[in-house]
This record gives structure tokens, C-alpha cells and sequence, in this order.
């Protein structure tokens, strides 16, 4: 989709490593003139929507089911934090292992087909942990996991403090979002490119392209996993909304806004969509048409996205 | 008397409801494969312009006074009006591009119909009587068979044969399926490809209208009421492949037939079943049971 020319390599990364310090230190100060719980909630999407971006940015592949990842990992992340008492930390693994564990055996399936089928089967593998989750007693059906106690970071820290609970989410995001980075850069991301650009040629070269894409797949799903578990940590529920696949296309939304296959795309757009949502939430269905309005506007005539379009009158790949 | 261990009144009441499930599984696929065929668009709309129909079928009952069966026709017309009002201003645009795209502008699509509908009537659902001539139902002797249910089945089945009829056996459809392989050298005869393209789309989603009048007196007329169908109708497309257009139509109906079965075997499944089936067949058989890989 979105292709950006490359720049010399060594450049771009320097100039993509100022960009990120800017963002870090926006993020660190941004408590002070707005709403901390705010701030974790735009970098728990932006790390979700981040990890949706590596499949459909770098592999071309669409998933319409990324939310069975978020909100899976965050009921689980919930229970054990709630149920078995762990700590924070290990909550948040058990979530994300459990996701990279799901995200495998999706990505199996879902691999198997290309395109428009992908996203189907994306979808419908979502719908029916979906109704899993409805139907699992551990997930407390329409009420979901309520009141998870934030606990103790490493048996010590007391994240019921917005303070080091802010600090706890930042380190997390940014750690996604740099492991994300380095994919991205590394001899595997350049792999994962090619497969998107022409995946043939890929195989004609001698790469097992099925395995890359599945790599991919289960990267991004642990990535995905890793934000709903943090997620659920932060508003100390985990419900059924996560796993719907509502979800799953809010995401799709905040990477396109915010520009396919760009490095920081997925994080402008995911602050613009929950920044939006905060403000028409006493409206009801309007959210919906607004965000329906934006998908038909990015499709039709925006679809760079915000950083896409900026990178491109900078000329500099973002 | 039982079966398997099971009342054959409840046997048979699940395999009934299946069957009608199956009709509008069969006439929603039907629609999606036809489209995706010409558009090689996945019609992610599908579900809103089958609510569309049913609320048309509605509007015109309570407002106009119009009823059921002048519904059948109008609604399909209203819609697919509507569909090719879409394909001309929007769809046509991304015909050159990646095919997600359009999966994208038909989701947004949507989510634009859907929250509109919501906005306006809630999300309770809106009742729709059964029509005068179809009220009633017959004794079988081993279970009462309501009369619409009856027409539900019967009519979808009409429309889903001679739909294949006029796509595999006449030349329109000749045109249709020389289109679908190699649309250039079709136009390079003097057929005009853009206006059949369009013409396919606003006849798919008239088919979705047509599933959503016939729905209306079964399911409430609701705002929802396509949202969670076409991610099933997906799977079912999965499933069948959307190579064949009776393959469509054969796993529609099997596999409400299934889902009927398994609420009275298994009912917790019921919900999931198809979409373990569909991960079964992509194991054995990833390009779905009627498709061919390309």
C-alpha cells in the first residue's frame, strides 16, 4: 500500500530517532496540561493500533480482527490480576503471552489465504472469540471483569498512584513502539517489505514468505495483547467492547487516519480518533457515523493519512 | 417420539429455523459472490443495505400503506438504487487500486448506514406483520409449519436458482462471466463494462434488500440486524469459495441447516459453529470447498 521512497538509510534513521525523542518528551509532559488517564488510554490504542500497522504497513496484510488479541489479553490480564493476585507485571505478560499464543494459531489459519480473503477470515476467527468470550465463565459476560486492582509494581510500586501508573504505561509504550522500530529496520522488516511489494519475487528469491508473514502475524498479536493487557491494568476493566469487532475496525481507522506504513502514523492517529471519541461520546450513534464519514474521506481522498501526508511535502519517510 | 435422544418437535423446529437462517445465508452470499466477481470488491455494506431493505419494507407499510408484497419489489429497486448511487460516486474511483481499499470505503459505509439508522430508531427492534395470505400454518403430522416460513424458504430458493440461472445459462450472464475473466477484451467488443459493473452492484444489493424484506416479518426490523449476519456471511463465503455461484447458494443453506442442528445437539456451539467449519476447511482445503486458488 503506502510506499515511501527510501532515503538514504543512515539519515532516515536519524532523522526518525529525533522525531521519536520529540514524541517521548511530548508524552512525558503532556500530564501537565492534560488528563493523565487520558494520555494512557491514547498510548494503549496507539500501541495497539502500532502493532496492526506492522502487518498492513509493512506486509500488506489486513487484518479485520485485531481486537480478539487486545481485548483476549486484557480479559486475561484482568483475571490474573484479579483472581490469582498476581502482580502487575506478570498480569500484563500472562496477557500478552496469551494473545502471541492466540495470534499464532490465527496467523496459521489466516496465512493461508491472501487479500480480501485474509481480512475475512481475520474477521471471522474475531467473531468467534468473540462469542467465546461472551460465553467463557471467567469473563464475566455482559459485565466483563470489573474493579482489577492496578496492585503493586514488582510487589513494590503502588500503581493505584495515576503517577507511576502514567510512567508504567509510557515505559511500555515506548518499549513497543522502539521494539516496533527495530523491526521494522531490521534485515526482517526489509524481508516483510519486499513480501509486500511483490510477494512472488519474494519467493522466487528463496524466502519462505510464509513463515515471515506468520512471524509477523504472531509479533504483531503479542504487540496487540501487550497494549490490552496494559489497557485493562489502566481502567481496571476488561469487557466485551475489546474483543468486538467495532474494535477491531477502530483500529483499522486510527492506522489509516494516521497514515499506513508510517512509523508514527498509527500514534497521530490513534490520539486524533480518542480525542474525538471524547468529545461526541454524549451523542451516541453520531460517533459512529463520524468515524464512518472519516473511513469514506481517508479511502477516497486522504489515504497517505495525516504523517503520510506530512512526510511527503517534508519528503522525508516519518 | 425422539431422535437421538431428542423431542422430534424440537428437532425439527431447529432444522426449520435453520433453513430459513440458510435462505437469507444463501440469498447474502449469493449477493456478496456476484459482486466480487465483476467489482472484485468485498461488499462490506452488504449487511447495512439488507437492514435497509427490511426498514424500506417498513416505511412503506406505515407510511404509505403499501404493503409485504409490493414491498418485495419496491424495496429491492429503492436500495439497489441507492447501491448504484454508491458505486458510481465512490466505488468507481478505486477500481485501480489496492482491492482493501474497497473493503475499507464499504466498511466505513456501513458504519455511516448503521449509526444513522441507530441515531434515528434506537436499537430495540420495530415489529412487521406477517402478510394476510401468508398467516397460519400447515400440520405435517410431525410438526406444525408456519406458512411464511414456508414462502421464506421457497422464495429464496427461487431467486437463488434462477439468479444462477441467468448468470451460468443465458447470454447476459455469458457477457457477465466474459467480463469477470478479462473485462478489457470484453469492452474492446462493444460491451459496455462500467454500466454492466455498475448494473452487477445495484443488482447485489438489491438481492440484499430483497433477503432484508423477506427477514422482516421473522427478525424485528432492527438498525443491528445486518451487522453481526454479514460477518457470518463471510465466513460462509469462506467457506464455499466465491468461485461458484450455486456453491454459494449450496453452503448457505448447508450451513444454516448446521447451525440449526447444533442448537439442538450442542447449543453451546451454536453461535461458533460456523466458523470452527470455516477454520476446519481452511486446514484441509484453503481455497473453500467450491473455490479455485488463484
Amino acid at each position: 500500500m503506502a510506499a515511501i521512497s527510501m532515503a538514504p538509510a543512515a539519515a532516515t534513521l536519524a532523522y526518525q530517532r529525533k522525531v521519536f525523542i520529540f514524541m517521548a518528551a511530548v508524552l512525558a509532559l503532556a500530564p501537565l496540561v492534560v488528563y493523565p488517564v487520558f494520555m494512557m488510554k491514547v498510548m494503549c490504542f496507539a500501541l495497539f493500533a502500532c502493532a496492526f500497522n506492522l502487518l498492513i504497513g509493512y506486509v500488506g496484510l489486513l487484518s479485520f480482527g485485531h481486537a480478539m488479541f487486545f481485548g483476549m489479553a486484557s480479559y486475561v490480564s484482568a483475571h490474573a490480576a484479579k483472581v490469582w493476585g498476581l502482580t502487575p507485571e506478570l498480569a500484563i505478560l500472562c496477557g500478552t503471552a496469551v494473545a502471541t499464543a492466540l495470534g499464532f494459531v490465527v496467523g496459521s489459519l489466516a496465512i493461508r489465504r491472501l487479500g480480501i480473503y485474509f481480512a475475512m477470515i481475520t474477521l471471522a476467527l474475531a467473531q468467534m472469540v468473540y462469542f467465546f468470550c461472551l460465553q467463557a465463565p471467567f469473563t464475566g459476560g455482559e459485565d466483563g471483569i470489573q474493579a482489577v486492582p492496578r496492585g503493586h509494581l514488582f510487589g513494590v510500586i503502588d500503581l493505584s498512584k495515576t503517577f507511576s501508573m502514567y510512567l508504567v504505561v509510557l515505559t511500555i509504550f515506548l518499549g513497543g513502539f522502539v521494539f516496533i522500530f527495530r523491526i521494522v529496520h531490521s534485515p526482517f522488516g526489509q524481508v516483510l517489505k519486499a513480501i509486500r511489494e511483490n510477494e512472488s519475487r519474494a519467493v522466487s528469491l528463496g524466502y519462505d514468505v510464509d513463515k515471515y508473514k506468520l512471524l509477523a502475524f504472531v509479533l504483531s498479536a503479542g504487540l496487540a495483547g501487550l497494549a490490552g493487557a496494559t489497557k485493562a491494568l489502566v481502567f481496571q476493566l476488561a469487557s466485551l467492547t475489546d474483543v468486538h469487532w467495532s474494535m477491531s475496525g477502530e483500529v483499522v481507522l486510527m492506522t489509516l487516519l494516521g497514515g499506513l506504513g508510517t512509523i508514527f502514523g498509527p500514534v497521530v492517529g490513534a490520539a486524533v480518533i480518542i480525542t474525538m471519541q471524547n468529545y461526541l461520546a454524549q451523542l451516541g450513534a453520531w460517533v459512529t457515523v463520524v468515524q464512518g464519514v472519516i473511513f469514506v474521506v481517508c479511502v477516497l481522498a486522504f489515504r497517505r493519512g495525516i504523517v503520510g501526508e506530512i512526510a511527503h511535502a517534508l519528503r522525508k519517510p516519518l | 417420539m425422539d431422535i437421538f435422544g431428542v423431542p422430534s418437535q424440537a428437532l425439527f423446529g431447529q432444522l426449520l429455523i435453520g433453513l430459513i437462517n440458510g435462505s437469507f445465508y444463501a440469498l447474502l452470499s449469493l449477493g456478496l459472490a456476484v459482486i466480487f466477481g465483476l467489482l472484485n470488491i468485498i461488499n462490506f455494506t452488504h449487511g447495512a443495505q439488507y437492514m435497509m431493505g427490511a426498514f424500506v419494507a417498513y416505511f412503506l407499510l406505515n407510511r404509505l400503506g403499501i404493503g409485504y408484497w409490493w414491498a418485495l419489489l419496491f424495496a429491492p429497486l429503492i436500495v439497489g438504487a441507492t447501491g448504484v448511487i454508491i458505486e458510481r460516486t465512490m466505488l468507481s474511483r478505486l477500481y485501480k487500486l489496492d482491492h482493501l481499499y474497497g473493503l475499507l470505503l464499504t466498511f466505513g459505509l456501513a458504519l455511516i448506514i448503521q449509526g444513522l439508522f441507530r441515531q434515528q430508531y434506537g436499537s430495540a427492534g420495530l415489529p412487521y406483520q406477517i402478510p394476510d395470505q401468508l398467516q397460519g400454518a400447515q400440520n405435517l403430522g410431525f410438526m406444525f409449519l408456519p406458512n411464511y416460513r414456508a414462502w421464506v424458504i421457497v422464495a429464496s430458493l427461487i431467486v437463488c436458482l434462477t439468479t444462477w440461472y441467468v448468470i451460468e445459462r443465458t447470454k447476459l450472464g455469458a457477457y457477465l462471466r466474459a467480463a469477470t475473466e478479462n473485462p478489457s477484451l470484453v469492452q474492446a467488443f462493444g460491451i459496455n463494462v462500467p454500466r454492466m459493473v455498475t448494473a452487477t452492484y445495484g443488482f447485489g444489493v438489491g438481492l440484499a434488500a430483497l433477503a432484508g424484506v423477506m427477514a422482516a416479518p421473522v427478525y424485528q426490523v432492527s438498525p443491528q440486524m445486518g451487522a453481526d449476519l454479514i460477518i457470518v456471511v463471510f465466513a460462509v463465503v469462506v467457506i464455499g469459495g466465491m468461485g461458484s455461484i450455486l456453491g454459494a447458494i449450496l453452503t448457505g443453506f448447508a450451513l444454516g441447516i448446521i447451525e440449526g442442528l447444533t442448537k439442538v445437539f450442542y447449543p453451546e456451539a451454536s453461535s461458533t459453529v460456523i466458523f470452527i467449519i470455516m477454520a476446519i476447511v481452511l486446514l484441509i482445503r484453503p481455497a473453500g470447498l467450491f473455490g479455485t486458488q488463484k
